[in-house]
């Protein structure tokens, strides 16, 4: 008998849960200015979630999902992506959204049920949230494909959660990298539960990195909670993909410190004491130890963070509650690029219905 | 191009749009399983690799929804991808991609991003095929907000057709009826011409009964005209062609004219285009209506297997017995 093949999955940790090196720093983790620009994007994220959630207790916002718990995979992830690479988002990159060039506005249009929140130019090429698991991570595979087509050095890069990994979107996404060497990042942030359901009963597997190995691809696990990890996963991801190298899964591991939605308990399913324990391993403070024993961030620069990030949020959630409704007629406008002669009436019926409250049956 | 007339039949006619139109837009590339080397199972690909390079003719790993959301992303970055699936009966897998993103990308985003994709499918019964290669499903997809649905029942439609799908700006399902897909052939001049889109095609005039019908079963639909023909009937028929959006005047213009209309198709029988047809003239031309209107279709019944596929599918004669309920209510 032969071995044809042997796999293994590397874990990459730099900093422990209270900030303490554990593994020799890349130079520039030595260094404060990027460590501390992921900090700033860190706070601002955690207190906009805050501010959504109180708005959704408020009634003032639609469901939606927080992002506890994945500040650092954002932040970094925002600050090594390209401006001309392709963010390929599931429903929980927010921060990454804003990082990248939308507006606040646009993020809390977008959980508000207004589509405008998809629609502003600081997106760029990049793709809206994908509800649906998973099938992001397909997209992801078409847009590099068109990089691939064209000779250009961008990248793809798509993010899932970890019950995504069960569905076939996702692996037939890593099959066709795998096949076609595909300039495209493939980020799980496995946080341990989607919604209700344990990582231990999603997926047989030791690891959710090693479902690359069947695909050929590169693949590895790092500390979702340590920003020094995430740069050098991503940092190297990237590269090798705009090398022309293909595609890495990166399995990132953190935890949903909230609950799934603004519609989900998590005390139904999750016992306490496991919150509390991951509480002690969470990005913000593991990350402000590391800067503070460093002598690179203090109390005056926290608050003084702390106030400026306010204003901003503020300023954009005025807007946001200053906005108007969109007229009942953009339902039709985008649907096609010209509307179809067989929706005409049932568009003037809207219109009608819209002006009057009345019926809306056709002629 | 050289604006050749060629005489083809309805694979060589998509054949030819398909060459035609990746010489003319080099943004086009053309996907799927086995459409590469092998030329796709029907040959409707055939020469395209050796044309135009591996670059832009991507045999695919066996995975349909794969194909359809790999197109998707194409798409959204200014690719116009025509991915083929083998036959209809395997299109389902990609129904999540085409209901949730192909369909809603441009609404979602307010056309910031949009899918200018194509996606051909064979499909129809009466080709002794396997199980899952028969079915009529056209339905299912004609009811998905912003997409189109479009079947050609000719060479020379199948390529003024699938050139305008391909040049839409919006993702389009294009339908090819394998049943006709060698039929015969009839010439097919290749000068780029697009035909429109969202419109009925009234393929001969009439003023006795309005027969309506699409794809394969436009050739049963004509020999039924003809029979009738020689007993002084005249029927006007009209090819739907395009299932999403349907052009309601072309019909309700018809029907206001004979009074009479006998809707045919393959499909199963309720919640069928056809239903739809049906609907919108009880809705709009009730009182044009000399008689209620008839449907000829397949049965409400999983497709059977080919030893039975005949009697499944409508025939000449059905056609026929229903004009013949048709012109004699009273």
């Amino acid at each position: 008998m032969t071995q044809i093949y042997q796999g293994e999955i590397q874990l990459h940790r730099f900093l422990d849960e209270q900030g303490t090196p554990v593994a020799e720093l890349p130079d520039w983790a030595r260094q404060p200015e990027i460590l501390q620009n992921y900090y700033r994007n860190m706070v601002l994220a955690r207190q906009l979630d805050t501010k959504i959630i109180a708005l959704q207790r408020t009634g003032q916002m639609g469901t939606y999902p927080s992002m506890l718990g994945a500040e650092a995979i954002d932040a970094v992830s925002g600050g090594l992506m390209k401006p001309e690479d392709v963010l390929v988002p599931y429903y929980r990159n927010h921060s990454l959204q804003i990082i990248r060039g939308a507006e606040i506005l646009d993020v809390l249009n977008y959980w508000g049920g207004d589509e405008r929140g998809n629609a502003s130019s600081g997106y760029g090429e990049d793709f809206p949230n994908a509800v649906p698991i998973a099938t992001q991570s397909l997209h992801a595979t078409g847009v590099a494909t068109a990089f691939k087509i064209r000779g250009e050095k961008r990248v793809a890069v798509s993010f899932c959660g970890d019950g995504a990994t069960s569905k076939g979107d996702f692996l037939e996404a890593l099959n066709l990298a795998g096949a076609w060497q595909l300039p495209v990042v493939f980020f799980v942030n496995n946080n341990q539960w989607a919604i209700s359901i344990p990582r231990r009963i999603q997926c047989g597997a030791e690891t959710l990195a090693q479902k690359g190995l069947g695909a050929g691809i590169r693949c590895e696990q790092i500390d979702g909670n340590d920003v020094i990890a995430i740069h050098e996963a991503m940092e190297g991801a990237l590269k090798h993909a705009r090398d022309g190298k293909g595609a890495t899964l990166i399995e990132a591991i953190s935890y949903r410190l909230s609950d799934h939605t603004t519609a989900d308990d998590a005390t139904r399913y999750r016992h306490n004491d496991e919150l509390k324990a991951a509480w002690q391993k969470e990005p913000v403070k593991r990350l402000q130890n590391y800067l503070v024993a460093n002598g690179w961030w203090d109390e005056v620069q926290e608050q003084a963070w702390l106030s400026e990030v306010q204003q901003i949020i503020q300023a954009q959630v005025d807007r946001y509650l200053e906005m108007d409704t969109q007229p009942v007629e953009s339902i039709f406008d985008y649907l096609y690029a010209d509307l179809p002669k067989a929706l005409q009436e049932q568009r003037t019926s809207a219109v009608i219905k819209g002006m009057t409250g009345g019926p809306h049956h056709e002629s | 191009m050289n604006h050749e007339t060629h005489n083809v039949t309805m694979v060589e006619a998509v054949n030819l749009a398909l060459m035609s139109e990746m010489h003319r837009d080099e943004s086009v590339i053309v996907l799927g399983e086995d459409i590469g080397t092998n030329g796709g199972v029907f040959r409707a690909t055939v020469g395209l690799r050796e044309s135009f390079g591996l670059k832009r003719v991507l045999d695919t790993p066996l995975a349909e929804n794969m194909i359809a959301g790999l197109s998707i992303g194409m798409a959204t970055q200014g690719l116009k991808p025509v991915a083929e699936i083998q036959f209809m009966g395997f299109i389902f897998p990609t129904m999540e991609q085409l209901i949730c993103h192909a369909a809603r990308m441009r609404n979602r985003t307010r056309g910031r991003l949009s899918c200018p994709m194509v996606i051909r499918a064979p499909f129809g019964g009466g080709i002794h095929a396997p199980e899952h290669h028969s079915e009529s499903t056209e339905a299912l997809l004609a009811h998905i907000p912003g997409i189109r649905v479009v079947i050609p029942s000719s060479p020379a439609r199948a390529y003024g057709l699938l050139l305008a799908a391909i040049r839409n700006p919006d993702p389009v399902v294009f339908l090819e009826p394998k049943r006709i897909y060698r039929l015969s052939a009839q010439p097919v001049k290749d000068d780029g011409q697009a035909l429109p889109l969202d419109t009925c095609f009234t393929l001969r005039e009439g003023k006795d009964i309005t027969l309506v019908s699409w794809g394969a079963m436009i050739k049963e639909t004509l020999e039924a005209a003809d029979t009738l023909k020689q007993q002084d009937i005249e029927c006007e028929v009209i090819d739907v062609a395009c299932m999403n959006p349907l052009d309601h005047d072309t019909i309700l213009a018809s029907v206001a004219k004979t009074g009479r209309c006998v809707v045919i198709h393959e499909a199963p029988k309720s919640c069928a285009v056809g239903a739809e047809i049906s609907a919108t003239i009880a809705e709009r031309a009730l009182l044009s209506l000399k008689a209620p209107v008839q449907r000829v279709t397949g049965y409400d019944t999983v497709m059977p297997y080919y030893k039975l596929e005949q009697q499944y599918m409508p025939n000449t004669a059905d056609i026929l017995a229903a004009v013949q309920t048709t012109l004699e209510f009273t």
